[in-house]
């Protein structure tokens, strides 16, 4: 594949090496003149100098050929308009965003970026799920279907510890369908399970009823 | 009319000063304070520092109920994202746009951003200027 890679800060020095490995043709287009010969010298001549945002540098690049364009320098805006630019005039079948401000997200998925990656959000995932106290993990978003697959954790303190599931009053559109205990094998809960603590309990639930669902879970 | 403007430097605070003066209601985005200096001293607009990328900014500057917003900030990039936050996000009826760079005005424009190259602008206006004088003469 022929992967065009906008920003050689560290974030696209690194990627464009692990995709040249993976066998891929790769370019990366860099503004700072230093930056560029830094590239060239460690990689071989797979940077140019230019502006990513440029219909000019892009078509030097050879955007017209490229089968994926990634944005990936320090600013939310020149990633948004690098893609626009490589969609809009190159016809890149896909364009990949590196965003800043988790905030952009959404924004970006509205403007027609294919994919849009926030590494503040991925380290946000990260630690939460690092941490054993925090309430609730969010594991997978079906999007169209507006759910998510979410973890919980019942403390030692819970004032549900010792109750049958049938005695909790869980939101209508959460479904819990694991349970991993301390002492025994996973399980799926049914109405007489019992709830103990350190539970791991995986649920499905829409975001509206998630704090109704952890509510219910934890009773308090 | 409720016209949002966001960068204070030369152009948007002209502006800012002109559409408050013919009495429309008018509140001028700028990340640094020191920018709102230029606005007119007579100005009965609001200036509000705060990024106009971002969506709680915008909230604030009353953009929901705006008739206009235009983006003059130096930057062409964050002018054209602001601007495709306006239109697209909040639906603001109108939305303008400078971009310095005349291939990307060109490519927003066809994809609806209504926007202005001064650098065209300026250029086709210098030489229509020289060419005049040479006529004259």
């Amino acid at each position: 594949m022929y992967i065009i890679v906008i920003g050689g800060g560290k974030v696209g020095y690194y990627l464009a090496r692990a995709l040249l490995d993976e066998g891929h043709e790769i370019l990366v287009v860099e503004k700072d003149q230093a930056r560029t010969q830094f590239i060239i010298d460690k990689l071989g001549s797979v940077c140019i100098r230019g502006d990513g945002c440029e219909v000019t540098t892009l078509t030097e690049a050879g955007t017209g050929r490229a089968d994926m364009f990634v944005a990936v320098t320090g600013e939310d805006e020149d990633n948004l308009v690098a893609c626009q630019v490589a969609k809009h005039k190159f016809n890149v079948p896909r364009t990949v965003a590196r965003i800043n401000n988790p905030k952009n997200e959404a924004i970006f998925k509205e403007l027609g970026i294919d994919v849009a990656v926030s590494s503040t959000n991925i380290i946000l995932e990260n630690i939460a799920e690092e941490v054993p106290t925090h309430p609730l993990t969010h594991l997978l978003d079906i999007r169209d279907k507006g759910l998510e697959v979410v973890e919980l954790k019942i403390p030692p303190d819970a004032k549900t510890v010792g109750k049958e599931i049938r005695e909790l009053s869980l939101p209508p559109e959460s479904r819990l369908f694991l349970i991993i205990s301390k002492q025994e094998k996973p399980h799926v809960p049914t109405a007489s399970t019992v709830i103990q603590a350190e539970d791991q309990i995986i649920a499905i639930t829409t975001p509206e009823s998630e704090e109704a669902l952890r509510t219910a879970l934890r009773g308090s | 009319m409720k016209i949002v403007i966001m960068g204070c430097g030369r152009v948007g605070s002209r502006l800012a000063g002109l559409l408050d003066i013919e009495g429309h209601s008018v509140t001028i985005l700028d990340t640094d304070a020191y920018s709102f200096r230029r606005l007119p001293a007579e100005f009965g607009g609001t200036a509000l520092v705060g990024d106009g990328m971002d969506d709680e900014t915008l909230k604030k500057a009353g953009i929901e109920e705006a008739d206009a917003f235009i983006a003059l900030t130096q930057g062409d990039n964050r002018n054209v994202m602001a601007a495709q936050i306006a239109r697209n996000i909040f639906k603001v009826p109108r939305v303008l746009c400078r971009i310095y760079d005349p291939l990307r005005r060109e490519l927003f424009n066809s994809l609806g951003i209504e926007s202005f190259s001064p650098t065209t602008i300026f250029a086709q206006m210098l030489k229509e200027k020289l060419e005049a004088g040479e006529e004259a003469k």
